[in-house]
């Protein structure tokens, strides 16, 4: 459309949804991501399509697998302890192959917790918090803008896998406002069929939706079909972003919001004289391993940071091994690490 | 009354014996025959007797019961 | 045979929407008498082409075999939710979903009530047999008071363990659903009533009436431990005089 408003993120990854084409959404109120679901009850049923408010979360799951198996595209939204309970629904959209968009935006944890932004559903999102041999792919977004590009990406990543697509954000982008320009809307009918999908027999034999075979050798299979899918988009689907390591000495590896944070880090350190680079995963599944591991043969140091107690640090240090130090810096509980408190761990580490 | 004739599946059968019990002819029987699962199947004892109300039918679990009737003349 | 059958006429066969496969219910069990039931009637209604089947998890979670029409197998307790998605999705869908009373009572308790509560344009099957059968015998919320289960070997007591819940009865309060009935299917006149409650609640979807529910007494003579003809008994003396039978809600 070209115009550009200022939005929350919030609101952009449901009006980027609604400009992929979703046709139905399922969510259950929680905070911080109230006005994703206010925007899609607002929207979606002046555009022909489904908003539910479901009675729980475990319901919105279930509708989105219900809707997922007919074929038209459907999102839902919720926060780490609605996430939680998603987990088993998560499990079955990807068992039985079914493109879905889910949008965690993450909060303090564990339990109820509380309402400021944090990053520790990390491993919950990657190493799979539900059930089964299985992965999602994940999208972490660090600005506003971009949260809404990933929601894009998203619905096709999920229809063209058959796989269900993460949005990790957390509750600091889906609050803050930046300027945007929304994307151009899909042309839903230019978009491939889906054979599979339960739309009626008509014409056809019947198509069974399920995640489930008594006959191990047949589960075997279907497991070895989806960890082929797994390595194809591990081959195909890694983002990540590199800032001003080409001649750094000390790294940071973030996402997401303090992704965003360590970008003015990186100019206060340079401005201080220390070669700070950043290394910013976009995609969280599949991680950027080798991207990662070819950085760490130029760097003395890669400092996670995270508002985790070291989520993300896990993988960083799989990839990186022996090859550079790898110290961490975290905040808990929905504490945001300010720049200056970013900066100070730069150079205790630096030295 | 018109002539009635059930043909049961004897590999769906699972000896359940409720179309025996649904008949109000008393014409369905456990045959003492065993299917390939080991189930005792059900047949036709009193051939003569059956109507084609189907009762058995309807009341067969497993859909293993076929029912024709006779045509009744106008 | 005595007589050809060249010459008479075909008065019940298999409906053409049960596929070949043969049942892995036990025997006795009235799963198999509802499934026919229902595929009998998606052939009267000739709504095979446009039906979707939602799978429960429990005995019939199969389901999904029996049925000659698309299908999804739901997670336990989740096929009211499911089968709201999809008819969302697509309301030109006859959806349906069967469930036990595990995965309608228990489990999925609040996904039932909401997906009448909303009215949705789909038709709810549960089956009540007062017992898990599927994982071995454990109490359903529907067992009857002193029934011997798996988890109340001494019986059940209201003190441990509540009482038989009569959801039909509490789905009936809500405003929206338009048909909710209890059926049994323990003798022929029973199975004939329960087929024509079975195609009004289909025939209400298809006419965008609202939401249906139909409650089926079933038995389960494995884990009642009873023979098939004494299981059914046992419903038409026992069972129906906790669970009435009859339209709890009519507004078609």
């Amino acid at each position: 459309m070209g115009e550009r408003l200022l939005l929350r993120g919030n609101e952009v990854i449901a009006e980027a949804a609604i400009r992929a084409g979703c046709q139905c959404y399922f969510a259950y109120p929680i905070t911080p991501q109230a006005e994703l679901l206010e925007h899609m009850a607002r929207h979606m049923p002046g555009l022909g399509r489904t908003f539910i408010q479901a009675e729980s979360e475990i319901a919105a799951i279930s509708m989105v697998y219900g809707a997922a198996s007919v074929g038209v595209r459907t999102m839902t939204s919720s926060s780490s302890p609605g996430i939680s309970l998603m987990q088993e629904g998560i499990s079955y959209l990807a068992g039985s192959d079914l493109p879905a968009v889910i949008v965690n935006v993450m909060r303090g944890g564990p339990g109820l917790g509380d309402i400021a932004p944090a990053q520790a559903d990390y491993l919950q999102a990657t190493k799979g918090g539900g059930h089964g041999d299985y992965h999602t792919i994940v999208l972490a977004p660090s600005t506003v803008p971009e949260a809404g590009e990933l929601t894009m990406l998203a619905f096709d990543l999920a229809d063209r896998y058959r796989t269900p697509v993460m949005i990790l954000a957390d509750g600091m982008l889906g609050q803050m406002m930046e300027p945007v320009e929304l994307p151009e809307p899909v042309d839903v009918a230019a978009l491939p069929e889906k054979p599979w999908a339960t739309t009626g027999a008509k014409n056809r034999d019947p198509n069974v939706i399920r995640s489930f075979d008594l006959d191990p050798e047949v589960l075997k299979q279907m497991n070895r079909a989806l960890q082929e899918r797994y390595r194809e988009i591990e081959a195909k689907e890694v983002r990540c972003e590199e800032t001003a390591t080409e001649d750094a000495d000390i790294v940071i590896a973030a996402y997401g919001t303090v992704a965003r944070i360590a970008r003015s880090v990186v100019r206060m350190a340079r401005a201080d004289g220390i070669k700070l680079g950043l290394f910013r995963p976009i995609t969280l599944w599949p991680y950027p391993y080798q991207p990662l591991r070819e950085l760490s043969k130029r760097v003395r140091t890669v400092l996670t940071v995270e508002m985790s107690a070291g989520q993300m640090w896990e993988d960083v240090r799989l990839a990186v091994c022996e090859r550079a130090k790898t110290p961490f810096y975290g905040e808990l509980g929905g504490v945001v690490p300010t720049p200056r408190s970013i900066l100070s761990e730069v150079k205790k580490h630096a030295g | 009354m018109p002539r009635g004739v059930v043909i049961i599946d004897k590999e769906r059968c699972k000896g359940c014996g409720l179309c025996i019990s649904a008949c109000p002819h008393q014409v369905l029987a456990f045959s003492g025959e065993l299917n390939r699962s080991g189930y005792t199947v059900v047949h036709m004892e009193q051939e003569q007797d059956c109507v084609g109300c189907a009762f058995c039918a309807q009341n067969c679990p497993d859909v293993a019961i076929e029912v024709y009737r006779e045509k009744v003349p106008a | 045979m005595p007589v050809s059958v060249e010459k008479m006429v075909k008065v019940f066969g298999r409906p053409k929407s049960l596929t070949d496969a043969r049942f892995t219910y036990c025997p006795g069990c009235h799963h198999g008498t509802l499934t026919r039931i229902i595929a009998q009637v998606i052939d009267e209604l000739e709504i095979a082409e446009r039906t979707v089947g939602i799978a429960p998890v429990g005995c019939a979670v199969f389901a999904y075999r029996w049925f000659h029409c698309d299908a999804i197998q739901a997670a336990h307790g989740r096929a009211s939710a499911v089968a709201s998605g999809a008819k969302r999705a697509d309301p030109n869908l006859i959806v349906f979903a069967y469930q036990g009373d595990g995965d309608f009572a228990s489990i999925g308790t609040a996904e039932s009530i909401h997906a009448a509560n909303r009215g949705e344009n789909i038709t709810v099957f549960f089956v009540n047999n007062q017992v898990y059968g599927m994982t071995g015998g454990e109490m359903a919320p529907t067992s009857l008071i002193a029934q011997k289960t798996s988890t109340t070997p001494e019986g059940r007591d209201p003190a441990l363990s509540g009482y038989p819940i009569r959801f039909s009865e509490m789905i009936a309060q809500l405003d929206a659903p338009v048909y909710v009935t209890r059926q049994a299917l323990y003798d022929t006149k029973r199975i004939l009533e329960a087929t024509k409650a079975v195609k009004k609640a289909f025939a209400y979807q298809l006419e965008e009436k609202g939401y249906s529910l139909v409650e089926v007494l079933a038995t389960c003579p494995t884990n009642w431990r009873m023979a098939p003809t004494d299981a059914n008994k046992h419903v038409a003396e026992v069972v129906t005089t906790v669970y009435p039978l009859g339209d709890l809600v009519d507004r078609g």
